[in-house]
């Protein structure tokens, strides 16, 4: 069983993340990537595509929107939707930077040991 | 002192003069005034200082408030007069020289300070500032008798202070830390063109460069950077911003966070102290920019008075002070989850982009030409429906209701010396002149010029000078656009990178006015190989606009996976490598392991985190990337061949290992195969490959353009060579033409069917100095090439957001 609580999470420095490039967070059961635009905006969304579960990290970013690798799926990184004729979204999650570090807000997953 | 309640001001800016010109314009006799300011000068315009650095004002015209005009309304102006304290009980505040004075209403307008980065060397002489007069009467001093200047900063401030020394003489180096100059205000498009005018006026632009440290021993003697440059420098001026001044606020017991916190009436946490300008922050914002200031100055002078109006934050816009460079920006420029409007204008250097949000527009970059800023500014702050013009919105106020955008633009542009054609060397004036000497089809001009009249890259270029030319008269074949960026196609794109010279993604969106900003999925990786392609020793390779498989060197499955295929040359391997991949499979339990058809072995199911290490074990028997993940050479796959077999003729496992190490590592724009058969019983099924050789008694015989995939087909004969030497020679010159002629993602036997065998025949076998200038430039490529991208990852410390995952840290434990 899972209780959860909302928190923000120190993810990694500013610069771990290249232009238009992503890193992924284990969150509990997820991955989470949280993307670097080339204006240096970011975004955290889950790391799956809503159309088969490929992992959005490892797309191509441009503008504020990744194309999956596997099906070329466009996600808007604001808000997590499918773009153009696909249908779908994915979550996001609230980032902010201070100090050239990147905190991402999360719902703490904590296993309290019921199996 | 009068009995009239006594109006205190800490700071002489802008702000506050322009407060007191609201203030006196209503009611003059309200408040007895008083300003305390730390310069020793009356009231000036302090945006004009760039102009005073650049010798164009002299600071006698910049001043906004002389002497006179404060004697004439009866305010008292302490210049030299810094406050250091503010007693909040006594309600008075006392200079640093122990002058005391009373107040009933205080406004702090402290404005800000200019950042100076702790470098080591920071406080070397010679090191300045640019924020005040004193430091611009600084800088012009020392530019009388220095030479080298280097500002650090590439922002507004920068900038300015970079054009102004310039103008004074000087040899100016901008080190800026970001990708791109005035990254708060403008967009990667834009900050491209302002680099580039600033280097045209022969300052010296370093992005990403990073200050390691200042040197000289008693003065300044240059900058080193973290990547291990040196730019020698006389003076260096620290640009990096700025921070609000609040210590007096918060000495005093203020509420302060980045800059004194005021509410919509410009109240800080005190009733009866104010606070005004660039010290302040309001609603978590600071301004930096004289506009807001003006606003802020507005309400306050309104509520001094009595009045109740309140500052709602402003919308800032943003123009760059250097003379012969327009820039502006404004309001969420960089867009967030918005639509966007670019267009470009090559030949004027002009690039435009709006972000709307529904029906209002929400930003604006404007660059080269800035004559409808004010237009767009009006638009944004009153949040105009701009649904009615929404088409014709991006070509300014004069342009509604006017045509449509000119699709022969960038042609138009190109000088008349630019080459058009570079099979057959063919400039645009010799094009042009066909074309107006009674040429009117692509057929006429191709034979009178030989214009496109060998691979046909540039029959689009050709047909738009004949728009260009002729109007309406000419119909154009319809050319299928490389994406919805752009309306040209690939080979436009591919001769119009080499004519004009274009040597960035950036350049090359710009010079081709493309309609995104940054482009897509599509145009990226087309651009990026373009790129690779024409500028080998130039040109950064891009890997963020890469596909996945290129940018980690594996194959991405669909389960996000990754599979590995090493290099086994010529399909030849031996106990030690199957060893070793024997033992990479159990360490890192790889589910599957797959012979594939290319004559290598796959290992699929390893995840992503994994790559790093398994390319470190299979690094130390010799294995390098099998770059079965590229649009590049993959496999050239042979038969035993006569060292074994009874009928081979030639020894065409050697043959295709020699092959295999001159060609691998090279980029192509669509993945490329190759066989070498020992006989024509072709064992190693040759004649359905990009490229094939056919050994038989006489020598060699060449095949190309062959497929077994989405299409079937046999290859076509390239023709017959008598030495491994000469294929080598033939097969590179080949694959060299097929890397400059090819589109992205087309095939060897799609290039060859849209240039032609014949032609390509005769390139290749004919045309022995072709022939030679393709191999010089394979082999020029290759230099820069071939280096094995798994080893340079393998020791885990390079792209490493590629290949880890992170545990986050909770900042807060709750309970």
């Amino acid at each position: 069983m899972n209780t959860s609580n909302i928190h923000w999470y120190d993810a990694c420095a500013v610069d771990d993340i290249p232009k238009r490039g992503a890193v992924r967070l284990a969150h509990g059961s997820k991955t989470i990537a949280i993307f670097r635009s080339s204006d240096n905006k970011l975004f955290a969304i889950d790391d799956a595509c809503p159309h088969k579960g490929g992992p959005l990290s490892d797309g191509i970013v441009h503008g504020d929107c990744v194309t999956c690798p596997l099906h070329n799926w466009r996600i808007n990184l604001e808000s997590g939707r499918a773009e153009g004729s696909d249908d779908g979204c994915v979550s996001t999650y609230p980032v902010r930077t201070s100090q050239q570090r990147v905190y991402v807000e999360l719902t703490e997953v904590r296993d309290i040991g019921f199996a | 002192m009068t009995d009239k309640p006594q109006l205190v001001i800490v700071g002489n800016g802008m702000a506050p003069g322009r407060m007191l010109e609201y203030l006196l314009e209503q009611d003059s006799k309200i408040y007895d005034i008083t300003i305390f300011n730390a310069e020793p000068r009356v009231n000036y315009n302090r945006l004009m200082l760039s102009s005073v650095l650049a010798g164009e004002k002299s600071y006698e015209s910049i001043v906004t408030h002389d002497g006179a005009w404060y004697s004439d309304h009866g305010i008292q102006l302490y210049k030299n007069a810094r406050i250091d304290n503010i007693d909040t009980v006594e309600k008075t505040v006392t200079t640093e020289n122990g002058f005391q004075r009373r107040y009933d209403k205080l406004i702090i307008a402290t404005g800000s300070a200019p950042i100076k980065i702790p470098v080591p060397g920071h406080d070397l002489p010679g090191v300045l500032v640019y924020r005040d007069l004193d430091d611009v009467e600084t800088m012009l001093k020392a530019s009388k008798v220095a030479k080298r200047a280097v500002v650090i900063g590439g922002g507004l401030l920068g900038l300015e202070a970079a054009a102004g020394l310039n103008e004074q003489g000087m040899d100016v180096t901008v080190i800026h830390l970001e990708s791109h100059l005035m990254n708060r205000q403008l967009d990667k498009p834009a900050g491209y063109l302002l680099a580039e005018s600033m280097q045209n006026k022969g300052i010296e632009v370093l992005l990403d460069a990073c200050t390691e440290s200042i040197t000289g021993d008693s003065v300044v003697s240059g900058v080193c950077l973290k990547d291990g440059r040196f730019i020698p420098a006389d003076i260096v001026v620290m640009a990096a911003g700025i921070r609000p001044a609040v210590s007096v606020a918060e000495k005093a017991g203020l509420a302060v966070n980045h800059g004194i916190l005021v509410d919509d009436h410009l109240q800080t946490s005190n009733d009866d102290i104010y606070a005004l300008g660039e010290c302040v922050e309001h609603r978590g914002q600071c301004y930096g920019l004289v506009a807001p200031l003006y606003e802020m100055a507005k309400v306050l002078a309104d509520n001094l008075l009595g009045g109740d109006s309140s500052y709602h934050g402003s919308t800032v816009s943003t123009k760059l002070k250097v003379s012969g460079i327009d820039v502006f920006s404004a309001g969420e420029f960089l867009g967030e989850n918005h639509e966007e409007i670019v267009v470009r204008d090559a030949a004027m250097g002009v690039y435009r982009r709006l972000i709307l949000s529904g029906e209002h527009l929400v930003g604006a970059v404007l660059y080269g030409d800035t004559s409808d800023s004010a237009w767009y500014l009006n638009m944004l702050k009153q949040k105009s429906d701009i649904s009615q013009m929404r088409s014709t919105l991006v070509f300014g106020q004069s342009y509604q209701g006017g045509p449509d955008v000119d699709p022969t633009a960038a042609v138009a542009a190109l000088a008349d010396s630019a080459e058009i054609c570079g099979c057959n060397g063919v400039c645009k004036s010799v094009v042009v002149n066909a074309i107006e000497a009674g040429n009117h089809n692509l057929d006429s001009v191709r034979s009178t010029t030989k214009a496109s009249a060998s691979c046909g890259s540039c029959t689009g270029l050709v047909e738009q000078l004949l728009t260009l030319s002729l109007g309406e008269q000419y119909q154009r074949a319809a050319v299928t656009p490389v994406c919805g960026c752009t309306s040209l196609g690939h080979a436009d794109v591919r001769r119009l990178i080499q004519a004009k010279s274009l040597k960035s993604i950036d350049a090359v969106m710009q010079a081709l006015e493309w309609s995104s900003s940054c482009g897509c999925a599509k145009c990226r990786p087309a651009l990026n190989y373009y790129l690779v392609c024409e500028w080998p020793e130039e040109y950064a390779d891009d890997y963020q606009s890469r596909f996945i498989n290129e940018r980690v060197h594996a194959n991405i499955q669909n389960d996000g996976s990754f599979s590995v295929v090493p290099r086994m040359w010529g399909g030849v391997t031996n106990s030690k490598e199957l060893r070793a991949i024997a033992d990479v499979v159990d360490k890192y339990e790889i589910p599957m392991v797959k012979v594939t058809g290319g004559q290598r072995i796959d290992m699929l199911g390893i995840k992503k985190d994994n790559l790093p290490a398994i390319w470190k074990d299979l690094g130390e028997v010799g294995f390098v990337s099998g770059h079965a993940y590229a649009k590049g050479l993959r496999t050239v796959k042979t038969c035993v061949g006569k060292q074994w077999c009874r009928f081979g003729t030639q020894d065409s496992t050697a043959l295709g290992v020699r092959l295999e190490k001159f060609l691998w590592g090279s980029w192509t724009p669509a993945k490329v195969k190759l066989a070498v058969s020992g006989c024509p019983r072709n064992c190693a099924e040759a004649t359905c490959k990009d490229i094939g050789v056919i050994c038989v008694e006489s020598g060699f015989d060449l095949h190309f353009a062959g497929a077994a995939g989405l299409d079937i087909k046999g290859t076509e004969i390239l023709g017959h060579v008598d030495s491994e030497n000469a294929v080598e020679e033939h097969v590179a010159a080949l694959l060299q033409m097929y890397r400059e002629q090819g589109h992205y993602l087309e095939r060897i036997y799609k290039w060859a069917n849209r240039v032609g065998i014949d032609e390509i025949r005769q390139q290749i076998m004919t045309n022995h100095a072709t022939r030679l200038a393709y191999l010089a430039r394979f082999q020029a490529s290759q230099k820069v090439a071939q280096h094995d991208p798994w080893a340079e990852r393998a020791d885990g410390n390079h792209h490493t957001h590629e290949f880890s995952v992170r545990m986050p840290i909770p900042q807060e434990v709750v309970a």
